[in-house]
């Protein structure tokens, strides 16, 4: 039976091109998971309002 | 020897840009959909908390949005026959529908859940309804099926201020549904008037719009007929009470327009000059609507300094 080989995907190469759309779609995403973060953190604090402790 | 695996001509990595993203979205329609709840927004009589009226916002624009992502995955094989849309993500081959099938279920969910957490549970059940209108009653049933495709599909692109308003309120009553009204009815004479302009693109695709189906002359009936039904409705909103007499006016002499400009594509139906005519309607019937949304919001600023 004839060997098989698989090369591994790590010898992919990307195209510059590749490369780039990748990079700018991390950082689109990194964005938008950071904007959930802060959307999220004023979402509680606004929904709190004065029912936080100490308050009137 | 046999080989199996990766070969560089084979992997194919993807070119989409995040602009991609954005335009899966269909950001002209998401810009309307805000304008319009904002004003559903503000002319509710209780005032939300500033910060939670952006986030409901966002909320609608994105649900609205994401609904644009899983039109743009059904309509894939139309919209690559389409010249007006033959640019879109999917068909220019920058994104495949199985990811945009996912982006839109994600931003659907996370949008409706968001509307839920920030405001109440009836604005996001709207919301979600609203997604599922668009996606599946208009663009999976009625699109390719009925010449009447965008009047009972144009539900949707209604529902933002009734989803706004229950944002705020966390009921409903009738200033939202008027509003809804108006830009029900406007719809139709406003998406016909394209389709006149566009009915041989539709036809290549296989789509039912009203010129294809039911002939050009039939459609400029339609047009009249709904462009008649605009103006009382447009003056709904100042008879009913909760908009002033600027508005009043300006929805009398838009809606005057309207029907002048919907006559005109009645009477005119040869050539360039049809062509025109049509053009006329479509660009003064967004005008329209912008008015008569933008006068409300400014007499509820007004009112409130």
């Amino acid at each position: 039976m004839a060997p098989i080989l698989i090369r591994a995907a790590t010898d992919i190469r990307l195209t510059e091109a590749e490369s780039r759309a990748r990079t700018s779609r991390n950082r689109a995403i990194a964005l938008v998971l950071a904007g959930l973060v802060a959307l999220f953190y004023v979402v509680t604090l606004s929904k709190l309002g004065l029912h936080l402790p100490g308050k009137g | 020897m046999t080989d199996i695996g990766w070969r560089q001509s084979e992997v194919r990595v993807s070119l989409a840009e995040p602009g991609d993203y954005w335009r899966l979205l269909k950001p002209r329609v998401m810009s309307l959909v805000v304008f319009t709840a904002f004003v559903g927004m503000i002319t509710a009589p209780v005032a939300i908390d500033p910060v939670l009226g952006l986030v409901s916002l966002l909320a609608i624009a994105v649900g609205a949005g994401a609904s644009g992502a899983l039109n743009q995955w059904w309509d894939a094989d139309i919209d690559a026959i389409m010249t007006r849309t033959r640019t879109r993500p999917i068909p220019a081959g920058r994104v495949t529908g199985a990811e945009t099938l996912a982006y839109g279920l994600t931003l659907s969910a996370f949008s409706v859940m968001t509307l839920g957490l920030a405001a109440n549970w009836l604005a996001a059940f709207l919301l979600a309804f609203t997604i599922f209108f668009y996606v599946v009653v208009y663009s999976m049933v009625l699109k390719r099926s009925t010449a009447q495709n965008i009047v009972i599909g144009g539900a949707a692109g209604a529902l933002p201020p009734v989803v706004a308003w229950a944002a705020v309120t966390g009921s409903l009553a009738w200033p939202p549904v008027v509003l809804f009204a108006v830009i029900f009815v406007w719809t139709p004479p406003h998406f016909w008037s394209l389709a006149l302009l566009k009915s041989e693109d539709y036809a290549r695709a296989g789509v039912p719009m009203l010129p294809v189906v039911a002939g050009e002359t039939a459609t400029r009936v339609q047009i009249l007929a709904y462009s008649l039904l605009l103006f009382p409705v447009g003056l709904m909103p100042w008879a009913l009470g909760f908009a002033g007499a600027v508005h009043g006016l300006v929805a009398a002499i838009g809606g005057a327009v309207f029907v002048g400009l919907a006559v005109a594509v009645f009477l005119t139906r040869e050539g360039a000059a049809a062509r025109k005519a049509c053009g006329r309607l479509f660009g003064f019937s967004i005008l329209h609507l912008f008015m008569l949304f933008a006068v409300l919001a400014g007499e509820r600023l007004v009112a409130a300094l």
